[in-house]
């Protein structure tokens, strides 16, 4: 009996570890030839439809999907390259650093744009914008706001209404919520009006778009900024509480990249997986899945996506993202 | 006759060769400057870019309250971007301590504001370019050096640099094609020179000696005047030759006439058999010595006259018709008719003296060989071609070719007057009027001899 109790006390370091996930997944687990270790910032249940395909069009391979905030999945990389095959994420500064450090494995002659890809090691395979979501019931009779400062003022007017109902990103424990953020203030000082509009009225912070989303349904927060469009979209389907809003002023678009790992003990059936999503999601046809396919950054107006160039590098800098979270610090946190 | 020359070489061959090698030389003197270049101007396209974005990163260090901040613009690492993709790595250190970025770049500038210094190094097993730069900040209670260390792999420059060698190989193959077309035909043009000179020595008459007067490249200036003197000199030794033998001749037949007279009015007052079979035989040497002796004549006149070809225009008929009375009674001595047949008139323009001469020559040789009680038969042809035919022994085939050259005797002569210049004379005729002179046998017996003109 002791030694079960001291056994299970030796595995506990390894349960521990497995239950640090936030939601992990064995695809095709009977399968016999290779086990790809897919570690990913999305969501299963919008991710799963993507990998269902994958293991249908190659039943020798099983896949586990471990899913983990972006910044998180930034060290973990950093810290064992060997423990994962693909990482996903929608933090594209961190991804493009991971190439750029020489964490990714370089795959020729994918089929993609140049502007879809940087240094054959990483590959974008979504297009989502950062989104303003609303409770419909809280803006009853009021003028639903289309940008920036439209939600300033909407936020103004009604400060003992919204107190303690807002919510964003965490950008300090948020990688994804960090590149919305140094983009939003790279395009335009309302960012910072709004960050300090929405600190005085005791801003919710969370980690994922996710949470924020289930907040917003229950009503816990009544306006949520820069959420991802995709999460937003699959709730407010169902629920007709929630408004998604594309600020027309100026948008951030953020594309979810994929790269394989460098010390991928599954080479090939990695590859195999980047050129999957890849195709899957340029293809311009509607799939089942629920993320939305890769469009071209030229093919809507007034949108602006993220380039895949080494500037994303700038805010990763030690002492950039100090001086940056600092000032956010300044004005969300009063 | 003409000994080859022995070849050595060819100057065709040694030109194309040497402008084809100088192209190719040149091409890739060519291929390689521009490619250098092309790689100094990229390098440097690079540097400059490099060399920007740490400028402005440097200006965007300040000290505030003591601390060093440096906000690095966006556009700092923006400017980047390469079509290639290539990684960036750089690293920002504080009076030689590691700030930010990337620990493993080692800063390799002096201290000092216009301190910038280039070099390509390996990092992270890649091979990169790498710019430092530092810059002094002044602050309230010391000074403070900011240093800045820049580097980028440079994929899109061996890109480019890929892409310009590849032209630059174009190019100096199309340079080298050029020069190698332009050469051939820059060769062809001058031997061409050469082959002119060499068709129109070789188009001359056997005897052209006139110089050359057709204008020829200065180069080849020397060539034509040792040419023309060497024909000179030539024409000279034999005119002079011709000259002394026609003389010669001359000198020897006057006294050989009054000698044969002599003899024969000694022949009519001889009695004894064997003195008259003697002075016989005497007159008979000197006719034949009389009769080469004329047909040397003839001959150096025919080669004047040949020299110097003056057409008139005769009737050949008429021309042949006068020859053929004029010889008659020598046939008749020898018992012998001469018939001319052929065409009623044929005009040609001709030399008569050198036509006449040359048929006369042709007769003789009939005369001499036919038997007796036969028929020598004369045709005229509008070809024009005048046939004489005997029905003597004819022509030895082994023969024919050698008859006509000077003092060249058949074995069938044996026994006959003959000097051997009677069948040169014809064909030197034949030639001179752009004919010539054909031997053969006739199918029942004989020889036949055509003159065409």
């Amino acid at each position: 009996m002791r030694y079960i109790i001291a056994l299970m006390l030796a595995f506990l370091p390894g349960a521990g570890w497995a239950e640090d996930w936030e939601d992990q997944l064995i695809f095709n687990e009977g399968a016999e030839g290779p086990r790809l270790r897919v570690i990913s910032s999305t969501d299963t249940v919008l991710f799963a439809p993507l990998i269902e395909e994958f293991v249908a069009k190659n039943p020798s391979i099983s896949v586990e999907y471990l899913v983990s905030g972006t910044a998180d999945i930034n060290m973990r990389v950093r810290a064992a390259a060997d423990a994962f095959d693909v990482v996903v994420s929608s933090a594209m500064d961190l991804q493009l650093k991971l190439a750029n450090d020489g964490y990714a494995l370089p795959i020729d002659d994918i089929d993609t744009p140049h502007w879809a890809q940087w240094h054959n090691s990483l590959f974008s395979f979504t297009t989502e914008p950062a989104a303003i979501v609303i409770n419909r019931a809280a803006f009853e009779g009021q003028q639903v706001p289309v940008t920036r400062q439209m939600l300033i003022e909407a936020l103004r007017k009604r400060p003992e209404e919204f107190r303690g109902k807002v919510g964003t990103y965490d950008v300090r424990q948020s990688g994804l919520g960090y590149l919305f953020a140094t983009q939003d203030a790279r395009a335009s000082e309302t960012y910072w009006r709004l960050m300090e509009v929405m600190g005085g009225l005791d801003v919710r912070l969370y980690c994922c778009s996710g949470e924020m989303i289930n907040d917003l349904a229950d009503g816990t927060i009544l306006v949520a900024y820069n959420v991802l469009g995709s999460y937003a979209a699959v709730r407010a389907e169902g629920k007709d509480a929630l408004e998604v809003i594309f600020p027309t002023d100026f948008q951030t678009i953020m594309m979810r990249t994929a790269l394989v790992s460098n010390a991928t003990r599954e080479p090939d059936a990695a590859e195999a997986f980047i050129r999957h999503l890849v195709a899957e999601k340029s293809a311009a046809r509607e799939t089942q899945s629920s993320l939305p396919p890769l469009t071209s950054p030229g093919g809507v107006t007034d949108r602006e996506t993220i380039g895949l160039n080494p500037a994303l590098l700038t805010f990763l800098d030690d002492l950039k993202r100090k001086k940056f979270l600092s000032a956010w610090e300044n004005a969300v946190i009063q | 006759m003409t000994t080859n020359p022995t070849v050595s070489g060819s100057l065709r061959n040694r030109l194309v060769l040497a402008l084809i090698g100088g192209a190719a030389v040149l091409a890739i003197l060519l291929f390689f400057t521009v490619r250098n270049y092309a790689a100094q101007v990229a390098q440097q396209g690079q540097d400059n870019i490099l060399e920007a974005s740490v400028t402005s990163i440097l200006d965007a260090a300040a000290l505030r309250d003591g601390a060093l901040e440096v906000d690095i613009p966006y556009a700092a690492f923006s400017m980047l971007s390469t079509p290639s993709d290539d990684r960036v790595f750089y690293a920002i250190f504080r009076d030689g301590e590691f700030l930010s970025g990337y620990e493993d770049l080692r800063f390799a500038g002096g201290l000092g504001e216009s301190d910038w210094s280039f070099k390509t190094g390996e990092v992270r097993e890649e091979l990169i370019r790498q710019v430092s730069a530092s810059r002094t900040l002044v602050g309230l209670d010391r000074q403070t050096e900011v240093e800045v260390v820049l580097g980028q792999t440079q994929d899109a420059l061996s890109e480019t640099l890929d892409q310009i060698s590849r032209n630059a190989a174009f190019l100096g193959l199309g340079f080298f094609l050029l020069t190698a077309a332009l050469s051939f035909w820059i060769t062809s043009t001058t031997i061409g020179q050469l082959n002119k000179l060499t068709t129109s020595v070789t188009r001359r008459g056997p005897q052209d000696l006139s110089p050359f007067k057709k204008p020829v490249p200065r180069e080849m200036a020397p060539l034509v005047m040792s040419l023309n003197s060497l024909m000179g000199r030539l024409d000279q030794s034999l005119s002079q030759s011709e000259d002394f033998i026609a003389e010669a001749a001359h000198r020897v037949r006057t006294p050989l006439a009054t000698v044969r007279s002599y003899a024969e009015a000694t022949l009519h007052r001889v009695e004894r058999k064997e003195n008259r079979e003697a002075l016989r035989a005497m007159v008979r040497a000197i006719d034949e010595s009389s009769r080469a002796a004329g047909q040397l004549l003839d001959h150096a006149m025919i080669t004047s006259r040949a020299d110097r070809l003056e057409r008139e225009n005769v009737d050949l008929v008429e021309l042949i018709q006068e020859l053929v009375q004029r010889l008659t009674p020598i046939a008749e001595m020898k018992e012998l008719s001469l018939c001319l047949t052929g065409d009623k008139s044929v005009p040609y323009s001709g030399d008569p003296i050198l036509i006449q001469n040359a048929v006369r020559n042709m007769i003789d040789n009939a005369l001499k060989y036919a038997p007796a009680d036969s028929i020598v038969e004369i045709e005229v042809t509008a070809k024009p071609e005048i046939k004489v035919s005997d029905t003597g022994p004819g022509f030895l085939p082994s023969e024919v070719d050698r008859l006509t050259r000077r003092f060249e005797r058949g074995e069938n002569a044996v026994g006959t007057i003959g000097s051997g210049l009677g069948l040169t004379i014809a064909k030197d005729v034949a030639t001179a009027h752009g004919g010539m002179l054909v031997l053969s046998n006739r199918p029942m017996g004989g020889a036949c001899v055509t003159l065409s003109l």
